[in-house]
Protein backbone atom coordinates (compact mmCIF):
# COMPACT_ATOMS: atom_id res chain seq x y z
CA UNK A 1 0.00 0.00 0.00
CA UNK A 2 1.60 3.52 -0.88
CA UNK A 3 -0.55 6.70 -0.73
CA UNK A 4 -0.93 8.83 -3.48
CA UNK A 5 0.39 11.92 -1.81
CA UNK A 6 3.26 12.05 0.35
CA UNK A 7 2.70 11.59 4.57
CA UNK A 8 4.49 11.12 7.52
CA UNK A 9 5.60 11.80 11.23
CA UNK A 10 5.55 15.53 12.14
CA UNK A 11 6.30 14.77 15.92
CA UNK A 12 6.84 11.69 17.73
CA UNK A 13 6.90 10.79 22.18
CA UNK A 14 6.66 8.02 24.57
CA UNK A 15 6.13 7.39 28.38
CA UNK A 16 7.44 4.41 30.20
CA UNK A 17 6.40 4.54 34.08
CA UNK A 18 8.97 4.53 36.17
CA UNK A 19 9.19 1.42 38.62
CA UNK A 20 10.48 -1.49 37.14
CA UNK A 21 10.94 -5.51 38.77
CA UNK A 22 13.27 -8.13 37.92
CA UNK A 23 12.28 -12.00 36.91
CA UNK A 24 14.35 -12.82 39.89
CA UNK A 25 11.90 -11.39 42.38
CA UNK A 26 9.13 -12.22 40.36
CA UNK A 27 10.18 -15.84 40.56
CA UNK A 28 11.21 -15.73 44.25
CA UNK A 29 7.63 -15.49 45.12
CA UNK A 30 6.50 -18.59 42.58
CA UNK A 31 9.77 -20.93 43.92
CA UNK A 32 10.96 -20.43 40.59
CA UNK A 33 13.73 -19.59 38.79
CA UNK A 34 13.21 -16.31 37.45
CA UNK A 35 16.80 -15.60 36.56
CA UNK A 36 17.19 -17.74 34.02
CA UNK A 37 13.70 -17.38 33.13
CA UNK A 38 14.40 -13.57 32.47
CA UNK A 39 17.73 -14.55 30.39
CA UNK A 40 15.72 -17.23 28.04
CA UNK A 41 13.50 -14.55 27.79
CA UNK A 42 16.54 -11.93 27.62
CA UNK A 43 14.36 -9.50 29.76
CA UNK A 44 16.47 -8.19 32.23
CA UNK A 45 13.61 -5.76 33.96
CA UNK A 46 10.00 -4.94 33.16
CA UNK A 47 8.01 -1.52 33.94
CA UNK A 48 5.33 -1.43 36.24
CA UNK A 49 3.13 1.05 35.99
CA UNK A 50 2.40 3.29 39.32
CA UNK A 51 -1.46 2.37 40.63
CA UNK A 52 -2.51 6.15 39.10
CA UNK A 53 -1.03 5.39 35.46
CA UNK A 54 -2.87 3.68 32.99
CA UNK A 55 -3.55 4.13 29.27
CA UNK A 56 -5.00 7.82 29.64
CA UNK A 57 -1.91 8.82 31.69
CA UNK A 58 0.45 7.46 29.29
CA UNK A 59 -1.39 8.42 26.14
CA UNK A 60 -1.95 11.68 27.22
CA UNK A 61 1.89 12.70 28.17
CA UNK A 62 3.23 10.89 24.58
CA UNK A 63 0.85 13.06 22.61
CA UNK A 64 1.08 16.05 24.90
CA UNK A 65 5.21 15.94 24.02
CA UNK A 66 4.48 14.63 20.80
CA UNK A 67 2.67 18.46 19.92
CA UNK A 68 5.11 19.92 21.69
CA UNK A 69 8.16 18.83 19.24
CA UNK A 70 5.79 19.06 16.12
CA UNK A 71 4.80 22.39 16.70
CA UNK A 72 1.15 21.77 16.21
CA UNK A 73 -1.45 23.65 18.22
CA UNK A 74 -4.72 21.26 19.79
CA UNK A 75 -7.02 23.07 17.85
CA UNK A 76 -5.01 21.60 14.71
CA UNK A 77 -5.92 17.78 15.51
CA UNK A 78 -8.53 16.48 13.61
CA UNK A 79 -8.31 13.02 14.48
CA UNK A 80 -7.12 10.50 17.44
CA UNK A 81 -6.92 7.26 17.49
CA UNK A 82 -5.85 5.48 20.63
CA UNK A 83 -4.32 1.28 20.20
CA UNK A 84 -4.50 -0.71 22.88
CA UNK A 85 -5.70 -3.80 24.59
CA UNK A 86 -5.80 -1.58 28.11
CA UNK A 87 -8.26 0.48 27.93
CA UNK A 88 -9.26 1.41 30.83
CA UNK A 89 -12.92 1.55 30.40
CA UNK A 90 -14.40 -1.66 28.48
CA UNK A 91 -17.04 1.07 27.04
CA UNK A 92 -16.40 4.55 27.36
CA UNK A 93 -13.05 5.70 24.55
CA UNK A 94 -9.93 6.23 26.18
CA UNK A 95 -9.60 8.74 23.09
CA UNK A 96 -11.81 11.32 23.90
CA UNK A 97 -10.64 11.64 27.55
CA UNK A 98 -7.06 12.04 25.38
CA UNK A 99 -8.60 14.64 23.30
CA UNK A 100 -10.34 16.31 26.43
CA UNK A 101 -7.29 16.71 28.08
CA UNK A 102 -5.13 17.83 25.20
CA UNK A 103 -7.89 20.91 24.39
CA UNK A 104 -8.44 19.27 20.88
CA UNK A 105 -11.98 18.67 21.45
CA UNK A 106 -14.97 19.06 20.43
CA UNK A 107 -14.07 19.76 16.54
CA UNK A 108 -11.82 15.98 15.81
CA UNK A 109 -12.59 12.34 15.29
CA UNK A 110 -11.96 10.18 17.91
CA UNK A 111 -11.75 6.20 18.18
CA UNK A 112 -10.49 3.40 20.01
CA UNK A 113 -8.38 0.62 18.48
CA UNK A 114 -7.84 -3.19 19.54
CA UNK A 115 -6.03 -5.70 17.74
CA UNK A 116 -3.62 -7.25 20.06
CA UNK A 117 -0.17 -5.69 19.96
CA UNK A 118 -0.89 -4.41 17.10
CA UNK A 119 -3.31 -1.87 17.67
CA UNK A 120 -0.82 1.45 17.79
CA UNK A 121 0.60 0.61 13.89
CA UNK A 122 -3.90 0.27 12.77
CA UNK A 123 -4.12 3.72 14.25
CA UNK A 124 -0.98 4.40 12.00
CA UNK A 125 -2.47 3.53 9.13
CA UNK A 126 -5.80 5.16 9.76
CA UNK A 127 -4.04 8.47 10.19
CA UNK A 128 -2.31 8.00 7.05
CA UNK A 129 -4.95 7.43 4.68
CA UNK A 130 -6.81 10.41 6.14
CA UNK A 131 -4.09 12.64 5.77
CA UNK A 132 -3.36 11.35 2.55
CA UNK A 133 -6.71 11.72 1.26
CA UNK A 134 -6.99 15.23 2.23
CA UNK A 135 -9.56 14.34 4.98
CA UNK A 136 -6.99 16.04 7.65
CA UNK A 137 -3.88 17.88 7.88
CA UNK A 138 -2.75 16.33 11.48
CA UNK A 139 -4.13 13.30 13.42
CA UNK A 140 -2.77 11.32 16.31
CA UNK A 141 -2.01 7.80 16.30
CA UNK A 142 -0.93 6.41 20.07
CA UNK A 143 -0.05 2.81 20.89
CA UNK A 144 0.08 1.81 24.49
CA UNK A 145 -0.80 -0.48 27.49
CA UNK A 146 -0.36 -1.65 30.67
CA UNK A 147 -0.80 -5.20 30.51
CA UNK A 148 -0.78 -7.83 33.27
CA UNK A 149 -0.19 -11.34 33.07
CA UNK A 150 -2.04 -13.79 35.68
CA UNK A 151 -0.19 -14.02 38.92
CA UNK A 152 2.03 -17.28 38.37
CA UNK A 153 1.82 -17.12 34.53
CA UNK A 154 5.33 -16.86 32.16
CA UNK A 155 3.56 -13.76 31.10
CA UNK A 156 3.98 -12.15 34.36
CA UNK A 157 7.71 -12.42 33.66
CA UNK A 158 7.34 -10.03 30.65
CA UNK A 159 3.25 -8.03 30.76
CA UNK A 160 4.77 -4.36 31.05
CA UNK A 161 3.72 -0.70 30.28
CA UNK A 162 4.36 2.18 28.16
CA UNK A 163 3.28 3.51 24.70
CA UNK A 164 4.15 6.04 22.28
CA UNK A 165 2.37 8.94 20.62
CA UNK A 166 2.75 10.16 16.55
CA UNK A 167 2.02 13.01 15.16
CA UNK A 168 0.68 12.27 11.25
CA UNK A 169 0.80 15.00 8.70
CA UNK A 170 1.81 15.92 5.31
CA UNK A 171 3.96 18.78 5.81
CA UNK A 172 7.31 19.91 7.91
CA UNK A 173 7.89 15.80 8.28
CA UNK A 174 10.49 14.58 10.78
CA UNK A 175 10.36 11.06 8.42
CA UNK A 176 8.28 9.98 5.72
CA UNK A 177 6.31 7.08 5.42
CA UNK A 178 7.29 5.73 1.82
CA UNK A 179 4.88 2.14 2.30
CA UNK A 180 3.03 0.13 4.37
CA UNK A 181 1.52 -3.12 4.07
CA UNK A 182 -0.39 -5.85 6.07
CA UNK A 183 -0.70 -9.41 6.88
CA UNK A 184 -4.05 -10.95 8.45
CA UNK A 185 -5.11 -14.10 9.79
CA UNK A 186 -7.25 -15.83 11.88
CA UNK A 187 -4.81 -17.60 14.21
CA UNK A 188 -5.83 -18.23 18.19
CA UNK A 189 -2.18 -17.76 19.55
CA UNK A 190 -3.76 -15.15 22.64
CA UNK A 191 -6.78 -13.90 23.94
CA UNK A 192 -9.49 -12.71 26.43
CA UNK A 193 -12.53 -13.20 26.81
CA UNK A 194 -15.04 -10.08 27.96
CA UNK A 195 -14.98 -9.55 31.47
CA UNK A 196 -11.48 -11.92 32.30
CA UNK A 197 -9.13 -9.66 33.72
CA UNK A 198 -6.05 -11.84 32.85
CA UNK A 199 -5.46 -13.16 28.83
CA UNK A 200 -4.81 -16.45 27.85
CA UNK A 201 -2.50 -17.94 25.36
CA UNK A 202 -1.49 -20.86 23.33
CA UNK A 203 1.84 -21.55 24.42
CA UNK A 204 4.45 -22.81 22.01
CA UNK A 205 1.62 -21.95 19.62
CA UNK A 206 2.68 -18.07 20.08
CA UNK A 207 6.00 -18.60 18.51
CA UNK A 208 6.33 -20.26 15.54
CA UNK A 209 2.51 -19.93 13.43
CA UNK A 210 1.96 -16.55 14.86
CA UNK A 211 4.46 -14.09 15.88
CA UNK A 212 7.09 -15.85 13.27
CA UNK A 213 5.00 -16.71 10.36
CA UNK A 214 3.66 -12.72 10.82
CA UNK A 215 6.30 -11.09 11.26
CA UNK A 216 8.57 -12.61 8.56
CA UNK A 217 5.49 -12.62 5.64
CA UNK A 218 4.70 -9.01 6.35
CA UNK A 219 8.21 -7.97 6.79
CA UNK A 220 8.92 -10.18 3.52
CA UNK A 221 6.26 -8.72 1.80
CA UNK A 222 6.99 -5.06 1.92
CA UNK A 223 10.40 -6.13 0.91
CA UNK A 224 9.08 -7.60 -2.50
CA UNK A 225 6.74 -4.43 -3.16
CA UNK A 226 9.97 -1.84 -2.31
CA UNK A 227 12.14 -4.28 -4.24
CA UNK A 228 14.35 -3.31 -1.46
CA UNK A 229 16.80 -5.63 0.87
CA UNK A 230 17.21 -5.78 4.49
CA UNK A 231 20.50 -4.35 3.89
CA UNK A 232 18.96 -1.43 2.50
CA UNK A 233 18.07 -0.31 5.48
CA UNK A 234 19.82 1.87 8.49
CA UNK A 235 17.79 0.55 11.16
CA UNK A 236 14.85 -2.05 11.52
CA UNK A 237 12.13 -2.46 14.30
CA UNK A 238 9.95 -5.34 15.00
CA UNK A 239 7.50 -6.36 17.63
CA UNK A 240 9.01 -7.72 21.05
CA UNK A 241 7.33 -9.41 23.49
CA UNK A 242 10.68 -11.13 24.47
CA UNK A 243 14.20 -10.36 23.54
CA UNK A 244 14.85 -13.54 21.77
CA UNK A 245 12.14 -13.41 19.28
CA UNK A 246 12.99 -10.02 17.45
CA UNK A 247 16.34 -11.48 17.14
CA UNK A 248 15.67 -14.24 16.52
CA UNK A 249 12.86 -13.12 13.43
CA UNK A 250 15.51 -10.43 12.83
CA UNK A 251 18.59 -13.16 12.15
CA UNK A 252 16.15 -15.03 9.84
CA UNK A 253 15.29 -12.77 7.31
CA UNK A 254 18.51 -10.94 7.20
CA UNK A 255 18.80 -8.23 9.76
CA UNK A 256 21.66 -7.73 11.57
CA UNK A 257 21.75 -7.39 15.37
CA UNK A 258 22.88 -3.38 15.28
CA UNK A 259 20.26 -2.75 12.59
CA UNK A 260 17.76 -3.67 15.45
CA UNK A 261 19.24 -2.56 18.46
CA UNK A 262 18.41 0.84 19.33
CA UNK A 263 14.53 0.41 18.81
CA UNK A 264 15.23 -2.93 20.77
CA UNK A 265 13.42 -2.06 24.07
CA UNK A 266 12.28 -5.39 25.60
CA UNK A 267 15.37 -6.30 27.95
CA UNK A 268 15.21 -2.89 29.84
CA UNK A 269 11.24 -2.46 30.12
CA UNK A 270 9.47 -5.58 29.37
CA UNK A 271 7.28 -6.12 26.81
CA UNK A 272 4.67 -3.34 26.30
CA UNK A 273 2.01 -4.67 24.03
CA UNK A 274 0.76 -2.07 21.69
CA UNK A 275 3.31 0.31 22.77
CA UNK A 276 6.38 -1.71 21.71
CA UNK A 277 6.57 -1.05 18.27
CA UNK A 278 5.61 2.69 18.70
CA UNK A 279 8.59 3.17 21.34
CA UNK A 280 11.00 1.10 19.56
CA UNK A 281 10.18 3.27 16.49
CA UNK A 282 10.66 6.41 18.67
CA UNK A 283 13.65 5.30 20.54
CA UNK A 284 15.22 4.50 16.82
CA UNK A 285 14.61 7.80 15.77
CA UNK A 286 16.21 9.48 18.54
CA UNK A 287 19.35 8.04 16.75
CA UNK A 288 18.43 8.35 13.46
CA UNK A 289 20.39 11.02 10.91
CA UNK A 290 18.24 12.82 7.61
CA UNK A 291 18.58 10.38 4.89
CA UNK A 292 18.49 7.05 7.18
CA UNK A 293 16.11 4.70 6.30
CA UNK A 294 14.16 2.09 8.83
CA UNK A 295 11.92 -0.54 8.37
CA UNK A 296 9.51 -1.66 10.88
CA UNK A 297 6.84 -4.51 11.38
CA UNK A 298 4.74 -5.21 14.05
CA UNK A 299 2.82 -7.97 15.34
CA UNK A 300 -0.77 -8.42 16.90
CA UNK A 301 -1.78 -11.94 18.16
CA UNK A 302 -4.90 -13.02 16.48
CA UNK A 303 -3.69 -12.22 14.07
CA UNK A 304 -1.70 -9.88 11.88
CA UNK A 305 1.63 -7.49 11.02
CA UNK A 306 2.02 -3.88 9.86
CA UNK A 307 5.23 -3.36 8.33
CA UNK A 308 6.33 0.27 7.30
CA UNK A 309 9.11 1.55 4.66
CA UNK A 310 10.28 5.19 6.60
CA UNK A 311 12.51 7.99 5.62
CA UNK A 312 14.04 10.06 8.08
CA UNK A 313 14.04 13.32 6.63
CA UNK A 314 16.41 16.67 7.16
CA UNK A 315 14.12 17.82 9.94
CA UNK A 316 15.01 15.26 12.60
CA UNK A 317 18.26 17.20 13.44
CA UNK A 318 16.27 20.30 14.62
CA UNK A 319 13.56 18.21 16.99
CA UNK A 320 13.07 19.10 20.60
CA UNK A 321 15.31 17.46 23.11
CA UNK A 322 15.32 20.16 25.71
CA UNK A 323 12.05 20.13 26.61
CA UNK A 324 10.49 16.47 25.40
CA UNK A 325 12.61 13.19 27.21
CA UNK A 326 14.36 10.73 24.65
CA UNK A 327 13.12 7.13 24.88
CA UNK A 328 16.86 5.99 26.85
CA UNK A 329 16.32 9.18 29.46
CA UNK A 330 12.74 8.19 30.34
CA UNK A 331 14.00 4.67 30.49
CA UNK A 332 17.27 5.33 32.14
CA UNK A 333 14.95 7.07 34.91
CA UNK A 334 13.88 4.00 36.96
CA UNK A 335 13.59 2.52 40.65
CA UNK A 336 13.15 -0.53 41.39
CA UNK A 337 10.52 -2.58 43.36
CA UNK A 338 10.00 -5.27 45.08
CA UNK A 339 6.93 -8.28 44.92
CA UNK A 340 5.11 -7.03 47.38
CA UNK A 341 4.93 -3.43 46.12
CA UNK A 342 4.44 -4.44 42.71
CA UNK A 343 1.06 -7.15 43.91
CA UNK A 344 0.14 -3.97 45.61
CA UNK A 345 0.46 -1.60 42.79
CA UNK A 346 -1.00 -4.49 40.33
CA UNK A 347 -3.72 -5.04 43.05
CA UNK A 348 -3.54 -8.47 42.92
CA UNK A 349 -3.69 -9.21 46.72
CA UNK A 350 -7.58 -9.43 46.57
CA UNK A 351 -7.37 -11.13 43.14
CA UNK A 352 -5.27 -13.85 44.69
CA UNK A 353 -7.06 -14.70 47.89
CA UNK A 354 -4.13 -15.72 49.79
CA UNK B 1 -18.26 13.02 43.57
CA UNK B 2 -21.65 13.52 41.33
CA UNK B 3 -21.23 12.83 37.69
CA UNK B 4 -22.87 16.24 36.86
CA UNK B 5 -20.27 18.11 39.06
CA UNK B 6 -17.44 16.23 37.97
CA UNK B 7 -18.25 16.52 34.25
CA UNK B 8 -18.34 20.02 34.75
CA UNK B 9 -14.83 20.27 36.23
CA UNK B 10 -13.25 18.57 33.20
CA UNK B 11 -12.25 21.67 31.38
CA UNK B 12 -10.20 22.83 35.22
CA UNK B 13 -9.01 19.40 36.27
CA UNK B 14 -7.76 18.32 32.79
CA UNK B 15 -6.01 21.23 31.44
CA UNK B 16 -5.63 23.61 33.95
CA UNK B 17 -8.15 26.32 33.42
CA UNK B 18 -8.53 29.18 35.38
CA UNK B 19 -9.77 32.89 35.03
CA UNK B 20 -8.40 35.82 34.68
CA UNK B 21 -9.90 39.17 36.12
CA UNK B 22 -9.86 41.88 33.17
CA UNK B 23 -10.10 44.87 35.32
CA UNK B 24 -7.08 44.06 37.20
CA UNK B 25 -5.51 41.34 35.58
CA UNK B 26 -5.47 38.40 38.62
CA UNK B 27 -5.24 34.99 37.97
CA UNK B 28 -7.77 32.78 39.81
CA UNK B 29 -7.58 29.01 40.08
CA UNK B 30 -10.24 26.96 40.51
CA UNK B 31 -11.62 29.50 38.49
CA UNK B 32 -13.78 32.58 39.82
CA UNK B 33 -16.90 33.97 38.52
CA UNK B 34 -16.13 37.50 40.26
CA UNK B 35 -12.76 39.06 41.46
CA UNK B 36 -12.64 39.56 45.18
CA UNK B 37 -10.86 42.44 44.62
CA UNK B 38 -12.71 43.93 42.19
CA UNK B 39 -15.87 43.07 43.10
CA UNK B 40 -18.61 44.55 41.11
CA UNK B 41 -15.97 45.67 38.30
CA UNK B 42 -15.12 42.26 37.65
CA UNK B 43 -18.45 41.20 37.25
CA UNK B 44 -19.13 39.64 33.86
CA UNK B 45 -15.51 40.92 33.04
CA UNK B 46 -13.72 37.37 33.98
CA UNK B 47 -11.91 35.44 31.37
CA UNK B 48 -10.69 31.80 30.79
CA UNK B 49 -7.03 31.62 31.41
CA UNK B 50 -5.49 28.27 30.85
CA UNK B 51 -2.41 27.83 33.36
CA UNK B 52 0.84 26.71 31.24
CA UNK B 53 1.38 23.88 33.92
CA UNK B 54 4.51 24.74 35.59
CA UNK B 55 5.46 26.16 39.00
CA UNK B 56 7.45 25.56 42.04
CA UNK B 57 6.87 23.79 44.99
CA UNK B 58 6.70 25.74 48.26
CA UNK B 59 6.06 22.94 50.61
CA UNK B 60 5.34 20.01 50.99
CA UNK B 61 4.91 16.98 53.26
CA UNK B 62 4.73 13.14 52.93
CA UNK B 63 1.59 11.02 53.64
CA UNK B 64 1.81 7.62 55.53
CA UNK B 65 -1.75 7.45 56.23
CA UNK B 66 -3.57 8.11 53.90
CA UNK B 67 -7.61 8.71 53.00
CA UNK B 68 -8.41 4.98 52.05
CA UNK B 69 -8.55 6.16 48.01
CA UNK B 70 -5.08 6.75 48.25
CA UNK B 71 -3.91 3.44 50.36
CA UNK B 72 -2.64 2.29 47.09
CA UNK B 73 -0.23 5.20 46.92
CA UNK B 74 1.06 5.07 50.49
CA UNK B 75 3.47 6.49 50.87
CA UNK B 76 2.73 9.93 48.75
CA UNK B 77 4.21 13.35 48.49
CA UNK B 78 1.51 16.08 48.83
CA UNK B 79 2.74 19.96 47.97
CA UNK B 80 1.89 23.22 47.97
CA UNK B 81 2.97 24.33 44.06
CA UNK B 82 3.44 27.96 43.35
CA UNK B 83 2.49 27.99 39.81
CA UNK B 84 4.25 30.81 36.94
CA UNK B 85 0.87 32.56 36.79
CA UNK B 86 1.03 32.89 40.79
CA UNK B 87 -1.93 30.85 42.10
CA UNK B 88 -0.90 28.07 44.72
CA UNK B 89 -2.35 24.90 43.77
CA UNK B 90 -2.16 21.70 46.20
CA UNK B 91 -1.52 18.27 44.43
CA UNK B 92 0.43 15.01 44.86
CA UNK B 93 4.40 14.38 43.59
CA UNK B 94 5.13 11.75 41.24
CA UNK B 95 8.36 10.23 39.94
CA UNK B 96 10.16 11.48 42.69
CA UNK B 97 11.65 10.58 46.13
CA UNK B 98 10.70 12.19 48.96
CA UNK B 99 14.33 12.93 49.88
CA UNK B 100 15.10 14.32 46.34
CA UNK B 101 12.04 17.11 46.98
CA UNK B 102 13.06 20.35 47.94
CA UNK B 103 11.53 23.88 48.30
CA UNK B 104 11.92 25.91 44.79
CA UNK B 105 12.14 23.05 43.21
CA UNK B 106 10.77 23.12 39.54
CA UNK B 107 7.49 21.30 38.61
CA UNK B 108 4.84 20.28 35.93
CA UNK B 109 1.45 18.88 35.80
CA UNK B 110 0.97 15.82 34.39
CA UNK B 111 -1.99 13.92 33.99
CA UNK B 112 -2.92 11.07 36.50
CA UNK B 113 -5.34 9.26 38.14
CA UNK B 114 -7.30 10.77 40.84
CA UNK B 115 -9.46 8.29 42.11
CA UNK B 116 -12.46 6.56 41.30
CA UNK B 117 -16.42 6.43 41.73
CA UNK B 118 -15.86 2.46 42.28
CA UNK B 119 -14.55 -0.12 40.64
CA UNK B 120 -17.75 0.11 38.37
CA UNK B 121 -17.56 3.60 38.44
CA UNK B 122 -15.92 6.90 36.96
CA UNK B 123 -12.48 7.11 36.78
CA UNK B 124 -11.63 10.66 37.71
CA UNK B 125 -8.18 12.03 35.73
CA UNK B 126 -6.59 14.94 36.85
CA UNK B 127 -3.60 16.76 37.29
CA UNK B 128 -0.36 15.62 39.53
CA UNK B 129 3.28 17.38 39.28
CA UNK B 130 6.57 15.60 38.69
CA UNK B 131 9.89 17.31 38.80
CA UNK B 132 11.22 19.27 35.41
CA UNK B 133 14.64 20.58 34.78
CA UNK B 134 14.83 24.76 34.86
ZN1 LIG C 1 -9.80 41.99 39.64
Amino acid sequence: MKTKEEVGIKGYAGYVPRYRITPKEIGDVWGKDGESMGKGLRIESKSVPSPDEDVVTISTQSAKWAMQRADVDSQDIEAIYVGSESHPYAVKPTATIVAASLAASPDLTAADYEFACKAGTAAFQTCMGMVASGMIDNGIAIGADTSQGAPGDALEYSAAAGGAAYIIGSDDLLAKFRHTCSYTTDTPDFWRREGEKYPQHGGRFTGKPAYFKHVTNCTNKLLDETGREPEDYDYAVFHQPNGKFPMKAAKRMGFSKEQIEPGLLVPKIGNTYSGAVPLGLAATLDHAEPGDEILVTSYGSGAGSDSFDIEVTENIVKIDDENVPRIEEIIADNEFISYSVYAKYREKISEGGA
Amino acid sequence: MPIPRFWREIEQRYKGIGSRCKNCGEIYFPPRKVCPECRRESFQNMEEYELEGTGEVVTYTEIHEPHQEFEMLSPYILAIVEMDEGVRLTGHLVNVDYDEVESGMRVEASMRKLGEESPKGLIYYGYKFWPIDD
